[in-house]
């Protein structure tokens, strides 16, 4: 734990990382200073793009001890502001899952390969982050622990599958690699509590390692401090849970 | 995209962006997370011309009862124009820059 009297310091930066069929794609990095081993983090950006917010989300686990990577995951669809490339990719019914798995695995060897490394990494996401959270964590073997936070579509009917999505992750339940923790707003529509309830099934039917926590008074997006979903409480007890459980299941250098 | 819902409407037209007019080719229109408006979903009109890159779009982020409501009155103006004989013939750009150049 941080008493006042100890040396803090980061490096956050952009990096270019090879992602999905060694496309060398824009990241933000974070790490502690120090020559660790630090445990390591990827983070996969919500639906409206790579933003403020993931940055920030980037920083703050590095503060807690974790090398965070945040790849761009529409970077293939051109650059401009976050918001203007979230808008083309938001009309273009979003990116293909292949890509993203591919995408994530490259940040998972790129952390994996560094010197400071602790070859411990885990995944968190929000939004459709969440929903390729748990994709990935079903899709890839190398990862150590998964955080999905309000994965929407993660249950899809077969009329919702498209070539970009051509499988609904839930389907995939039995190939979940890591453990996995769920935060997840009762108001939310995407997913709804009976998609959750649906998705925690499946884990249990397969014999998962998991944790859900599912908030009351809050819908989707509850972390998001700059939206009016924004739950403080919630939020602040969502955060508790995530370095409780990646300190269990990735360890910590602090 | 957490809902999906997009569809798009090939259009011919000049929009406003960040870095002054351009040639709009299409809206893109969907339901889905906004950027701007305190709502979880709404409807949302992108102007854009896709060939010029993201940064060329102009966009609009409504409540869907706004958005009803843009449609009769978009719809009320363009009966009422054609009534009176004010609707041209449809022209390229092309025709445009012909005329001004």
């Amino acid at each position: 734990m941080y008493q006042t009297n100890m040396y803090e310091g980061l490096l956050a930066e952009t990096v270019i990382m090879p992602g999905h069929n060694g496309d060398r794609i824009h990241a933000y990095m974070a790490r502690p200073l120090g020559s660790g081993p630090y445990p390591g983090m990827v983070l996969l950006h919500h639906a409206p793009g790579w933003d403020e917010w993931y940055r920030e989300a980037t920083r703050r686990f590095a503060h807690h001890g974790y090398v965070t990577i945040s790849p761009n995951l529409y970077d293939r669809e051109g650059h401009g502001t976050p918001e203007d490339v979230g808008a083309k990719v938001r009309a273009a019914g979003g990116i293909p899952d292949a890509q993203v798995i591919g995408d994530a695995e490259g940040a998972r060897q790129y952390i994996d390969a560094l010197p400071y490394s602790t070859g411990k990494v885990g995944i968190f996401g929000t939004c459709s982050g969440g929903r390729q959270t748990f994709l990935v964590g079903c899709s890839t073997t190398g990862f150590d622990a998964a955080i999905e936070c309000w994965g929407g579509r993660v249950v899809q009917a077969k009329e919702e599958l498209t070539a970009k999505q051509p499988t609904a992750p839930i389907d995939l339940t039995a190939n979940l690699s890591c453990p996995l923790l769920g935060l997840f707003g009762n108001d939310d529509q995407a997913p709804t509590p009976a998609q959750v309830n649906q998705h925690e099934e499946e884990l249990k039917k397969q014999g998962k390692n998991y944790e859900f926590h599912r908030y009351d008074g809050a819908g989707h997006g509850f972390f998001y401090y700059d939206r009016p979903a924004y739950r403080q409480e919630q939020a602040v007890d969502g955060w508790k849970k995530i370095w409780a459980f990646l300190e269990k299941n990735l360890g910590t250098s602090k | 995209m957490c809902t999906m819902i997009t569809t798009q409407a090939k259009v011919e037209g000049s929009g406003k962006g960040a870095s002054g007019w351009f040639e709009l080719k299409e809206a893109n229109v969907s339901y889905d997370h906004p950027y701007h408006i305190r709502m979880e979903h709404a409807l949302n009109i992108d102007f854009v011309n896709e060939a010029a890159g993201p940064g060329a779009r102009v966009a609009v982020e409504l409540s869907p009862e706004s958005a009803r409501e843009l449609v009769k009155a978009i719809t009320a103006a363009l009966d009422q124009a054609e009534s009176g004989g004010w609707i041209e013939e449809a022209h390229s750009h092309e025709h445009q820059a012909a005329h001004h150049g």
